[in-house]
C-alpha cells in the first residue's frame, strides 16, 4: 500500500500538526487516538484471493500442426490452450482485475520485469498481466527464428512487429515504447509460426492477477475500500468479463467466480 | 433511351462507350515475333505463379513473417540463407523473390515491345547501373556483393543494347500496355513492402486487387502476340446481341467479387461463416452482438486470427450472393454465345471455358469452407479466381476484335474518339 494513495494518511499528518500545540497529557491521549485511526487505515489493505471454476464441458482443444523444425522440439502432441482446466474444475488463464474503485489514483509501475518467452515454438506464459510502464521482456529461447507481433486495439497503443532471429535474443524496450494505455487484452503472435499466440492484460494499477493452473489467484495489498472485481476469460466470458463487488478491510477477501462454457451455436 | 436518361444509366453508357473506343484500337496489325511471344507468355505464366504464391502467403498467415523490407531479416533479400527459410518465412520470402523475377521479366517485355527504340534506354541504363555499382563500392565497401551485382547487371544491359532488341516497335497501344505493366509491377512491389512496414491490412487489399489486374494486363499483351489473335477475323460480325457488353459486365462482376474476396482474406479472421450452403444453420445468419459473441466463444482457433465481426459475416454473405450472380451471368453469356454465334465460334469456346472455370471456382469456394479454410484449397480458390478474371478479360478483348458494334449504339463514340486514337497508333505494324 502506498501512503500517497490513502486520504486518511493526510488527515493523520494534519492532526499531528495541530495536536503538537495542546498540553502534554491531552496531546498524548489525542495522539494515541489518531495513531490508532491511522493504523487502522494503513492496516486495512488486504489480499484478494479466490478461485475461478468452470462449469460445463469445454470443447476439445485442437492439436497443433507444427512444421518440421518445431515438430523436433515437440515429440508429444501439443494442443491449443483455450480452456486449461485443473484440479476441481479450476480454470487457468483468467485475467482478474479491478475494473472500478481505483479511478483517479496514480501508481508507480512495479520494477519486476515480466518475461514472455518463445520456447518450443510456443509463447510462455499464454496469459500475462502488466502495468502500464512496466517492462515486458520478449525472449527467444528457441534455436530458430521467431517474431513478435502485438495487435493492440485501444487508441494510443501502437501495433508493432519485430524479429528475434537468434536463440538468446531479448528485447526490453519495444513494449513500453508502444503500449502506453490500459487494455484488456493485447494479443501477441508470431508471424513465422501461425499457431503461436498469447495475451497480455494491461492495467494502470498493480492490482490484477492471472489464475494459475488450478484457477487460483491472489491480488495482494489492495487498499481498503469498495471495488468491482472482474474476471475475464477469452472464451468463457464476454468482454469486459464477469464482475462482482468486494469490500476490502483489514483482512483477506475471498472472491470466487464460476464461469460457464457457452452453449454451442 | 429511358436507361440513358437516368444519371446512373448515363454513367454506365459513357464508360461503356469509352471502353468500346479503347478496345477498338486493338485491331491494328502486329508483326510476328516468336521470341517476344514466348517471353510475353512466360511473363504471364510467371505472374500467375506469383499470384498463386501470394495466395499461399495469406492462406498460411505468413504476410508479416518477414518484418522488414526491402531487406529480409537484415540481409539483402537475394542473399538470405536458405537454411533460414522456415515456417511462414518460406512463403513470404519466396514470394518476394518471384516478384523480383516477374518485375525483371516485365521490364524486359516492355523494352522488347519498344523494339529498337529501347536500345538507348538500355544503353544509358546500363551505364548508370555500372557507375552506381562502382560508386557504392567505394562508399559502402561492406556491401560489396550487392554493388558488384549492380555493376554486372549494368554491364549485361550495356552489352545487350548493342544487339537487342532487333525488332520493330510494336503498335502504340501495345507499348502503352507495356509501360503500364512496368508501372503496375513497381507499384505492386511498393504496396507489398508498405503492407509489411506500415502494418496496415488495407494495403494488402489493394495489393491483392492490383495483382489480379496486372495479371490481366500481361495476359492481354501475351495474347496479342499469338497466332490465335492474329488469326481472328477483325470485326467480321456485328454484335447484334450485345455479347461484348455481356463479357465486359460479367468481367467487372468477377473483378468486384475478387475485391470482396481480398477484403475478406485481409481481415485475418479466418472463416467468418463455418458452414455451407447454410450460414450458421440458417439461410441468413444471425449477426446480433450476442450471436457474434457466441460464434467467437465457440470457435477453437489454432492460430492468432482476429475475432469474427458482424461486418465479416455480411461480407462473406455478399461474396456468396455475387458468386451466384456470376454463375448466372457467365452461364447466360455462354448460352448466348453458343446460340447466336455457334458452338465452334472462338467466343463461344472461350465462354464455355469461362463457365467451366467459374463452376470450378464455386466448388473451390465451398470446399474452402468445408475444409475449414485449408491453406491449399483456399489458395487454389484464389488462383482459380485469377484465371476467371483473366478469361473474362481476354474474352472481352477478343469480342471487341471480332464483333463490330451495331452502328446505332457505338457509332457516336467511335466517330469522336476513335479517329484521334487511331491517328496516334502505328496501325501499319
Amino acid at each position: 500500500m502506498t501512503c500517497a494513495a490513502s486520504r486518511p494518511c493526510y488527515f493523520f499528518i494534519l492532526i499531528c500538526f495541530v495536536l503538537r500545540k495542546l498540553p502534554m497529557k491531552r496531546f498524548v491521549l489525542s495522539a494515541m487516538v489518531v495513531v490508532l485511526m491511522g493504523s487502522w487505515q494503513i492496516a486495512s489493505a488486504g489480499d484478494v484471493v479466490g478461485k475461478v471454476t468452470l462449469k460445463g464441458t469445454p470443447p476439445p482443444e485442437k492439436p497443433i500442426a507444427f512444421d518440421d523444425t518445431c515438430s523436433a522440439l515437440h515429440p508429444t502432441v501439443t494442443t491449443t490452450r483455450h480452456y486449461v482446466v485443473g484440479k476441481d474444475n479450476g480454470l487457468a488463464n483468467v485475467f482478474v482485475y479491478i475494473s472500478k474503485g481505483l479511478e483517479g489514483k496514480k501508481f508507480t509501475p512495479p520494477s519486476k520485469v515480466v518475461e514472455i518467452d518463445q520456447e518450443g515454438c510456443m509463447f510462455h506464459p499464454y496469459m500475462a498481466g502488466v502495468m502500464v510502464g512496466q517492462v515486458v521482456r520478449f525472449k527467444n529461447s528457441d534455436p530458430l527464428m521467431h517474431n513478435i507481433h502485438a495487435l493492440p486495439m485501444v487508441d494510443g497503443n501502437q501495433e508493432f512487429n519485430f524479429a528475434e532471429p537468434s536463440q538468446g535474443d531479448v528485447n526490453d524496450t519495444k513494449w513500453t515504447a508502444s503500449i502506453t494505455k490500459p487494455e484488456v487484452l493485447v494479443k501477441i503472435k508470431c508471424e513465422v509460426h501461425a499457431w503461436m499466440f498469447c495475451y497480455v492484460g494491461v492495467q494502470d494499477n498493480p492490482y490484477f492477477a492471472v489464475t494459475d493452473k488450478d484457477g487460483q489467484f491472489k491480488i495482494p495489498d489492495l487498499p481498503g475500500g469498495d471495488y468491482t472485481l472482474t474476471a475475464y476469460h477469452l472464451k468463457a466470458t464476454a468482454k469486459p468479463g464477469v464482475s462482482r463487488q468486494i469490500t476490502v478491510g483489514t483482512g483477506p477477501v475471498t472472491a470466487d467466480f464460476t464461469l460457464e462454457v457457452p452453449a454451442p451455436k | 433511351m429511358g436507361f440513358e436518361s437516368h444519371p446512373t444509366g448515363r454513367w454506365i453508357v459513357t464508360i461503356y462507350r469509352g471502353l468500346c473506343a479503347l478496345l477498338s484500337v486493338v485491331n491494328s496489325k502486329i508483326v510476328d515475333n516468336v521470341g517476344l511471344k514466348r517471353h510475353a507468355v512466360l511473363t504471364a505464366c510467371m505472374t500467375f505463379v506469383l499470384v498463386w504464391m501470394g495466395g499461399l502467403v495469406t492462406s498460411n498467415r505468413a504476410g508479416l513473417s518477414v518484418p522488414d523490407w526491402p531487406n529480409t531479416y537484415g540481409y539483402n533479400m537475394f542473399f538470405f540463407p536458405p537454411s533460414k527459410w522456415i515456417g511462414g518465412i518460406f512463403f513470404e520470402h519466396s514470394h518476394r523473390l518471384v516478384a523480383s523475377a516477374v518485375g525483371l521479366l516485365t521490364l524486359i517485355l516492355a523494352l522488347w515491345l519498344f523494339g529498337r527504340k529501347s536500345r538507348p534506354v538500355l544503353r544509358w541504363g546500363g551505364i548508370v547501373l555500372i557507375l552506381a555499382g562502382l560508386c557504392l563500392c567505394l562508399k559502402f565497401p561492406a556491401h560489396d556483393k550487392e554493388n558488384i551485382c549492380l555493376s554486372v547487371l549494368g554491364l549485361g544491359s550495356l552489352a545487350a543494347s548493342f544487339v537487342w532488341p532487333a525488332s520493330e516497335p510494336s503498335p502504340r497501344w501495345l507499348r502503352v500496355l507495356g509501360v503500364s505493366a512496368v508501372a503496375a509491377v513497381v507499384a505492386q512491389g511498393v504496396l507489398g513492402g508498405l503492407r509489411v512496414t506500415e502494418l496496415d491490412a488495407r494495403i494488402g487489399i489493394f495489393h491483392a486487387t492490383l495483382a489480379q489486374l496486372f495479371l490481366v494486363l500481361v495476359s492481354a499483351i501475351a495474347l496479342s502476340q499469338t497466332e490465335f489473335w492474329r488469326g481472328l477475323p477483325v470485326q467480321a460480325e456485328t454484335d447484334r446481341r450485345r455479347l461484348r457488353f455481356f463479357f465486359v459486365a460479367a468481367t467487372c462482376l468477377v473483378l468486384g467479387q475478387l475485391v470482396l474476396g481480398a477484403t475478406m482474406r485481409h481481415q485475418h479472421a479466418g472463416l467468418a461463416i463455418r458452414d455451407f450452403p447454410a450460414a450458421y444453420g440458417r439461410i441468413w445468419p444471425n449477426t446480433s452482438p450476442a450471436a457474434v459473441l457466441s460464434y467467437n466463444q465457440n470457435r477453437m482457433e489454432d492460430s492468432g486470427d482476429n475475432p469474427i465481426t458482424a461486418f465479416q459475416i455480411e461480407l462473406q454473405m455478399a461474396h456468396r450472393i455475387v458468386a451466384i450472380a456470376i454463375l448466372l451471368a457467365v452461364s447466360l453469356g455462354a448460352w448466348r454465345a453458343c446460340h447466336y454465334l455457334g458452338r465452334r465460334h472462338p467466343l463461344a469456346r472461350l465462354a464455355f471455358l469461362w463457365f467451366g472455370l467459374v463452376l470450378t471456382q464455386a466448388l473451390l469456394g465451398a470446399a474452402t469452407i468445408w475444409t475449414g479454410k485449408s491453406a491449399d484449397v483456399a489458395t487454389a480458390h484464389v488462383a482459380c479466381g485469377a484465371l476467371c478474371l483473366v478469361t473474362g478479360g481476354l474474352a472481352s478483348f477478343v469480342s471487341f476484335r471480332m464483333l463490330a458494334a451495331p452502328v446505332a449504339q457505338c457509332g457516336a463514340a467511335q466517330k469522336t474518339e476513335l479517329p484521334s486514337l487511331l491517328a496516334s497508333s502505328s496501325i501499319t505494324h
